[in-house]
Order: C-alpha cells, then structure tokens, then sequence
C-alpha cells in the first residue's frame, strides 16, 4: 500500500508542475502586452514601464516563473488589480463557499445517484428501471444554470418554500445543492447501474443465491461491495467537475462562491484574481482525485498490482 | 450501457436500444434543421422587437411567446442554434484534428512520445472543463473563437486516450503484425489499420463531445463569456430572462428546453451508438 501510494503522490509532482505553468502562461498568452493591460488603458508609457519593472515582466520567463513559484511556496499569489488587497485573502472565504457547495452537492450526487443505480439494476428492464434510466438520461443533458433558474422559479418565487438567493443556513444550500449535484447525480446513477449488472452476472454472486443466501444479504454483502469499485472514481472525476461548474450554479443563486468570483474578475480584467482562482481550484481537483485513487487502491487491492498511470 | 451476457440480449432489447438511437437521431436532426433553416422558416426575424407586445404568453401568434423587448422566443429559439451548434462543433473538430493523431502516435509508436503526451494530457486532465474554459477565455479575451478553442482544449484529452488505448490494443493484433510482417511501413498501418479501427469509437465519442460542448456554449454564454447580447443564443436568452422570471417564466423556461432537447439528442444518439457498437461496454 505504502509503494503504491509512494508512487502515485511521485506522479503529483509533474501535474502540479505542468498546472503551475499553464497557470502561470495564461498571462503571457494574453493578446498584446500584459503590463500595458495590468497598468490600464489610460496610463502613460513611463507608468507601463514601472508596472514592467515591478511585475518582473522585464525578466526571461523562466526567472519570471521561478519567482511565481517562490512567492506561490510562501503563500503569495499577488494583489488584486482593482482593490490591491492580497489574492489569497480575497480568495479563500469565498473558496471555503464553494467547497461548503460542492460538498452538498456531491451529498444529493452520491445518495440519490447510487440508491437510483441499485433500484434500476436490481429491477433490470422494468418499468422502474426504464423510467429511471430515462430520468438519469436526462439529468445528463440538462443545462444546470437552467434546472437552477426553475427550481427558483418553483420553490422559491411561486411556492415561497425556499430563499431564491444568497448564502446562509441550510434551507439555502438545499435549491444550489440540487442544481449541482443533479448532473454528477445521473453519472453516478449510470455507473451504478451498469457496474451492478455486471456484478450480479458474476457467478460468486450466483452462487451466494444458491447456497440460499437472502437477495438483500447477497445485494448488501457480495454485489454493492465489488459493484461500488468504478463508482468510487466516478464519483471523484465527478466532485472536482463540480468545483468547475459551480460557477454557473454560484451565478444563478448568488452564491458568494469563487466560480462567480472569477468571472467578474475576467470582466475587470483582474488577472491575479483569475490566476490565484484557477491555480486553487486545480489543486483542489489534483488532490481530490489523488484522495480518491488512494481510497481506490483499498477498496480493490489489485490496483495496487498493476502500473500506476495507465 | 450494461454489461448483460450476450445470451440475454433478445431481439426485443436490441429494437429498444436501437430506438434510442433513432430518437436521438431524429432530435438531432430536427435541432439541426430548424438553426439551418431559420432565416426560412421561423414566423418573425430573432431581432424585431416590438415593445407593445412584450412579455405575452404562448398564444397561436407566438407560440412561446414573447420576450422583454417583444422579441418571439420561438423564432430566438431556432435562430439559437446557428450559434451554439457551430461553435460546438468547431471546437470538436479541432479537437479531433489534434487529439486523434496524438493518441495514435502515443499508442502506436510508444515509449518516449507515450510519455511527452500523456503527462501533458494528465496535465490538461487536472483542470476541470469548466474551469480550463473560463482560464482561456480570461487569456484570449471575450468571444465565440475562445469558446470553440476551450472546447478543443479540453476534448482533445478525451481523443487522446481513446485512440491511444486503441492503437494499443490493435498494435498487438494478428491482422497489424501480418502486416508488418509484409514490410507495410508504420505510416500504412497506421493509416489502413489502427486509424480505420478506431473510427467507430471516434465517432461514439465526438458525439459525447458535442454534447458537452453545446452545453458549454451556452453555460459560457449564460455567464457573459460567450456570444453577447442582443445575439439570438441559448445562454444569452436565458440570462436576460431573468429579471423577468417571476412574470414570464416562459422566456427562461424554452431556450434552456432547447439546449436539453440538442443534448439529449446527442447523448441517445452516442449512447444507441456505443451499445450497437459494443454491447459489454460501460457507462
């Protein structure tokens, strides 16, 4: 186990490599010069000059990578273009929102998703089971910010159950929660569904019915346990996409979340803010999914067999 | 979608599963047609207002009524098409024209190029799609080419793999090492026979990816980072029916119906596809 995880933390240090550039070259892609666009439209070329200087964008790239990642090491991300207060500061309570969503949502994704996966596996081609597979068919394809705008319209403007709006107790995570987690949601269910079918065809399966085992003892006890192994990836693929889409879900119910944080900072051109907000949200992603292979490893010894990578 | 044996696979199953596809098929078709059509065949142009009657309910005049400005959501609607569905499929092809020689060049030749482009791959992989979307728009600047590009950017990772676990399983195959064996050169392989192979999976995929991608489109839109007002597009629409949600639910509810339908269609359509194409195969 300790081999494996060894090696699969060793694979981190090239991604979280590779994300810090990309990160870091989102300025450097940038149309025309970025010290011009950090300086402004308005200032003159002595101005643009000192933002040059004091930026570092005067240097080689690669010194100015090293000194991003140094300050980076240190916990600096730079100051926000329009308030000049620190990135990170600005940041982090609106990152802590978001994970406060994302976590809700992956709740709603993975209780609803895998109790609808064992439902319609466990009723293969029934009414129940078409039924539900159209329904999960269908949360794959419908746009979040639109389910979010008419569970509003539903539950908050037509019936007055639930706020519309903002970020507070718990009945406001309930209409974001569903709106993010239904995607994720019908993914689960499908894996679940699919991965259950196969197990169940399994003939150590069929064998704990023949020695009269109970269905729900065999469902409980021999099938979910060996049917859960591909759900589990999912189910971590499907969290960090939750972080990325949470931007549309944070826009519809104003949620103070960092998705809708970034897209008003590409509106005001405030580039440390996008960066520091990519740069969070990626690692975030990295680390979740390092959690999860690790977890994965556990539940299914033989990973840890076969080459880390492929 | 399931991994039923194949004695349990009826005559039955196999119509349903192939009705599926033909109901996507035919969604997609009648999406398709309607955005080429439009300028034809929608009642009124996506632009004219007409402030008198703004905000009206669906009626035989205007079948999903009327926007804020008077605009008919009906002939928006179809317009909507003409941008999300191009720029979706743009991005697609070119993540296509990218992703596939790569995967084939990882799986085929191995080694060395396997390692350069499956690290980078990895790293592409660590952004979510939404988020290596909205890093892009912020280094490219506000427009539908950045929309097209995002999409390339991070579909390109899904052909990689693909094709690349593809070329390394025919690799291995009796036909490709008769034909090496025949002293065809790798170029001939890989053209008459690795590539050739994995068309059909290519396709079940790059169907997936204009799903996702219109759904994009529209998502960046809906945030202000793709087509911008007044243009007749889906994420646009609905992010100026908002404000007049509780009066007219009609103009949020119809375009966002639009971009379900377009997805549905695509998902049914990939997924009748994949089943067809390979029963045991999960999702």
């Amino acid at each position: 186990m300790a081999a494996y995880a060894g090696r699969r933390i060793a694979l981190l240090g090239p991604v979280l490599f590779g994300v810090s550039v990309v990160v870091f070259m989102m300025l450097h892609l940038t149309p025309g010069d970025p010290a011009r666009m950090v300086a402004g439209i308005n200032a003159t070329p002595e101005q643009v000059e000192e933002v040059r200087r004091i930026l570092g964008l005067d240097q080689p790239l690669h010194i100015q990578y090293l000194r991003y990642v140094r300050r980076l090491l240190q916990g600096d991300m730079g100051r926000s273009l329009a308030t000049r207060e620190q990135v990170l500061l600005n940041l982090w309570p609106r990152y802590l929102a978001t994970v406060e969503l994302t976590a809700a949502a992956t709740v709603v994704a993975v209780t609803l998703g895998l109790t609808i996966g064992i439902v319609s596996a466990t009723r293969q081609y029934s009414f129940i089971d078409s039924g539900l597979s159209v329904l999960a068919l269908v949360g794959i394809s419908t746009p979040a910010y639109w389910l979010g705008l008419m569970l509003m319209l539903l539950f908050s403007l037509q019936l007055g159950w639930l706020p519309s709006a903002g970020r507070g107790g718990f009945a406001h995570l309930i209409l974001p929660a569903i709106t993010l987690g239904t995607l994720a949601m019908a993914v689960v269910a499908r894996m679940t569904r699919a991965s259950m079918l196969d197990v169940l065809n399994q003939e150590y399966v069929q064998a704990a019915r023949a020695k009269g085992l109970r269905e729900r003892v065999v469902l409980a006890r021999h099938a979910l346990k060996n049917a859960l192994i591909p759900v589990i990836t999912v189910i971590g693929l499907q969290t960090g996409q939750l972080l990325g889409g949470a931007v549309l879900t944070e826009t519809v119910f104003a949620w103070p979340g960092i998705g809708r944080f970034l897209v008003d900072a590409i509106k005001a051109r405030d580039f440390p803010i996008v960066q520091g907000g990519v740069l969070i949200s990626a690692v975030t992603f990295v680390v979740v999914n390092l959690v999860v292979d690790l977890l994965y490893s556990v539940v299914d010894p033989r990973i840890r067999y076969s080459s880390v990578g492929d | 979608m399931t991994g039923r044996k194949p004695r349990e696979r009826g005559p039955l199953r196999r119509f349903a599963r192939n009705r599926g596809a033909a109901v996507g098929a035919l969604l997609v078709a009648l999406m398709v047609l309607a955005a080429m059509f439009a300028p034809i065949i929608s009642p009124y142009g996506p632009d004219d207002a007409d402030l008198a009657a703004a905000l009206r309910n669906p009626d035989r005049l205007h079948w999903f009524g009327t926007d804020n400005l008077g605009r008919d959501v009906f002939s928006r609607v179809m317009h909507g098409g003409r941008v999300t569905i191009p720029v979706a499929v743009v991005g697609v092809l070119a993540a296509v024209s990218v992703g596939v020689p790569l995967g084939l060049i990882a799986g085929y030749y191995g080694r060395f190029f396997d390692t350069i482009i499956m690290r980078l791959t990895d790293i592409l992989l660590a952004f979510p799609a939404m988020l290596l979307a909205i890093a892009i728009t912020s280094a490219l600047g506000i427009a539908l080419s950045t929309v097209s590009i995002a999409i390339a950017v991070f579909s390109t990772p899904t052909y990689v793999r693909l094709v690349r676990a593809e070329a390394l399983r025919l690799r291995e195959r009796e036909f490709v090492i008769a034909a090496r064996s025949l002293g065809a050169t790798n170029r001939l392989i890989i053209w008459r026979h690795i590539l050739p192979n994995s068309l059909s999976l290519i396709i079940i995929q790059s169907s997936l990816n204009v799903a996702f991608g219109a759904l994009t489109v529209s998502a960046l839109s809906f945030l202000g980072l793709g087509a911008q007002p007044p243009t007749a597009e889906w994420g646009v629409m609905l992010a100026d029916a908002r404000a007049d949600m509780r009066v007219a639910p009609h103009v949020a509810a119809f375009p966002g119906l639009a971009i379900l339908v377009f997805v549905l269609g695509f998902n049914l359509l990939g997924d009748g596809l994949r089943d067809a194409y390979d029963p045991r195969s999960k999702r």
